[in-house]
């Protein structure tokens, strides 16, 4: 029981930075991107292509399992990925935002998931990876519990992430600016504010947050092309419930999420773990469609 | 009936029972616009709704009810349809979004519930020795093959048919007046909420129509014949064909499944062994590619949908 719950909140807090990410392109960019998650298998394999280069200079620094070549493989990865959100934003979302009736966008990015997906099996192959094959002895907090150094450092990385993105958003002009494109479009535009680059921004920072899901997923799971397609229905539930746009409210969800998926298994087959973000969902949008804490007014058409 | 031609037939009838699933979601997407993430789902649940309906007893299993075929099928349509009910009513009074989420949901709740749920969908063994409609009164494969063509083709016929009177209804200019202006359609005193609903849970029992009629065909069930990928390949039919026109969605079933059975032959010709999970790669992108160039840049698709002006406006 306290080993579910203490793994429900480090795949939580996995979820949480990826449907931040999610909530605010959402907002934002106001349309829900079946892509979003194929950035963090992206970024989780681009951290491991970039480990071969990064990885000869140093070992690991205990008690972790990883050192600073992850930490700067990791960098080399949030750059990828805010450089093919960028790429896909250019080629096939703006083209379509402009003309074509709003859908239309969502069902691209659709497609352009599948082609994310496979384009990683076909450079990286099918099979599991790993970033390192140091093997981590988990220590034991107390009875009942034990937990890796990894997982303590994803919670705490997670925080910090959460906590720099809140001042980011309140206090810097920027995140005014997103902030407030999210909640009123024209307005913004009569401001003479360039949504452009605030779009752009949008972007970089989904993808970058996406780059270190991926990265904290593959350290604590394990790599397979499959991490985004099986993380889309987790991140959408944990953005649909925080409320669309809420970056606080992503965080709860995605913990709620976490928690509901590993505590589900002491009462169903764990075979079944992955529908529970759909009945979450489903829940969600009969009882309270604008999620616990509400969404934004770019939640709205 | 030499090898080619039978392969002919096996090919047409797989891709006339696509072609069903195809015009289901044109309903949906083409004339509607309403986004389902989640085909594969609809078309699962009335391959196994049909399976367990008409499959023979076994003790170890909760299905098996024998019924006739005709039975089983219209049974799998009904639970498709509530299936579609389900997400339906949770999701079409709120953002376009949420149904295409929800779906997408459903369908890997439904490929779950096929992979665990052994004692009723027989597992990842999939159930076999589901009766074949009439398969004794054909001495040969090869003639049975030829009559099952015939009965798709049929049904795929009818079923164009009954569309195109649906949608020159005046039901049918009201989705697509739904899908242009919903304000519009509802200050004349119109419900898009309840339409889109019964577009929405229409094309879903569709797909539960073609399902059946693929395990009719095939014989059982098993959860590889559900993946998500078929979605897309679904999907890719539907928008090369041309959204918003049935003879494009049966135009695209074929030239996709065409498309995707000839690329599959020729990496397993021309690729070495070891590279053919590389390969199985290399086919899907094609169907990504497909979906998303045609959006770009012939978004009418091959056929695409007739421009349509008020007969007295001309």
């Amino acid at each position: 029981m306290l080993q579910a719950l203490a793994d429900g909140i480090l795949t939580g807090s996995i979820i949480a930075l990826g449907a931040i990410g999610l909530t605010l392109t959402m907002g934002i960019l106001r349309f829900a991107n079946f892509a979003h998650a194929e950035l963090i298998t992206w970024g989780a394999y681009m951290a491991l292509g970039a480990l071969a280069i990064t990885g000869t200079f140093a070992g690991p620094t205990p008690p972790f399992s990883f050192g600073l070549p992850l930490v700067f493989a990791t960098l080399i990865a949030v750059v990828l990925t805010a450089a093919l959100a960028l790429l896909i934003d250019h080629l096939v979302f703006r083209p379509l935002r402009s003309h074509t009736s709003h859908m239309t966008v969502v069902f691209a990015s659709f497609g352009v998931s599948l082609l994310v997906r496979m384009v990683i099996l076909l450079i990286f192959g099918g099979s599991a990876a790993y970033y390192s094959n140091e093997l981590q002895i988990a220590i034991r907090v107390m009875p009942g519990l034990r937990v890796m150094p990894d997982h303590v450092f994803t919670l705490g990385l997670t925080l910090a992430i959460v906590v720099a993105l809140h001042l980011f958003l309140q206090k810097t002009r920027l995140g005014l600016s997103m902030r407030a494109l999210a909640e009123n479009p024209d307005l913004v535009r009569i401001n003479g504010i360039d949504t452009r680059v605030v779009v752009r921004w949008t972007w970089v920072i989904g993808a970058a947050l996406a780059a270190v899901s991926g990265v904290l997923y593959g350290l604590t799971v394990q790599l397979r092309p499959e991490i985004g397609f099986q993380l889309l229905l987790p991140l959408f539930a944990a953005a649909i419930l925080g409320g669309v746009g809420n970056v606080f409210g992503a965080v709860i969800g995605g913990l709620i999420v976490g928690l509901a998926e590993s505590l589900s298994v002491l009462f169903v087959p764990a075979g079944y773990k992955m529908a529970v973000p759909f009945f979450i969902l489903l829940a969600v949008l009969y009882v309270r469609p604008n999620g616990i804490f509400g969404a934004l007014r770019g939640g709205a058409k | 009936m030499s090898g080619y031609l039978a392969y002919l037939v096996f090919f047409l009838i797989v891709a006339l029972t696509y072609s069903i699933v195809v015009m289901g979601l044109n309903l949906q997407w083409g004339y509607t616009g309403l986004f389902n993430a989640g085909v594969v789902g609809f078309f699962a649940i009335g391959a196994y709704g049909t399976a367990i309906l008409t499959g023979p007893d076994r003790p170890e299993l909760i299905g098996g009810f024998a019924l006739p075929f005709p039975a089983g099928v219209v049974g799998g349509m009904i639970l498709a349809a509530l299936a579609a009910l389900l997400v339906g009513l949770a999701t079409l009074r709120l953002r376009e979004e949420y149904l295409a989420i929800s779906t997408f949901g459903i369908a890997i709740s439904i490929q779950l519930i096929g992979l665990n749920f052994d004692a009723l969908t027989g597992g990842a063994q999939g159930l076999t020795g589901i009766p074949r409609p009439l398969f004794s009164t054909f001495g040969t494969p090869g003639a049975y093959n030829l009559f099952y063509l015939c009965l798709v083709g049929t049904i795929t016929a009818i079923v164009f048919a009954a569309l195109q009177v649906a949608l020159q209804s005046p039901w049918g200019r009201l989705l697509k007046a739904i899908r242009e202006d919903e304000t519009a359609a509802a200050s004349l005193g119109k419900n898009p909420a309840l339409v889109r609903l019964q577009a929405f849970v229409l094309g879903s029992t569709l797909m539960g129509l073609a399902g059946g009629l693929y395990v009719g065909f095939i014989g059982y069930v098993s959860p590889l014949d559900f993946l998500p990928l078929l979605t897309f390949q679904i999907w890719a039919m539907l928008i090369v064909g041309g959204s918003g026109n049935n003879r494009g969605a049966i135009v695209g079933a074929v030239g996709v499944w065409a498309l995707w059975t000839m690329s599959g032959f020729a990496i397993s010709r021309l690729l070495p062994v070891h590279y053919q999970s590389q390969g199985g790669a290399i086919q899907v992108i094609i169907i990504g590619l497909l979906i998303v160039l045609t959006l770009l840049f012939r978004p009418r698709g091959l056929i695409g949908e007739a421009q349509s002006v008020s007969r007295h406006a001309r």
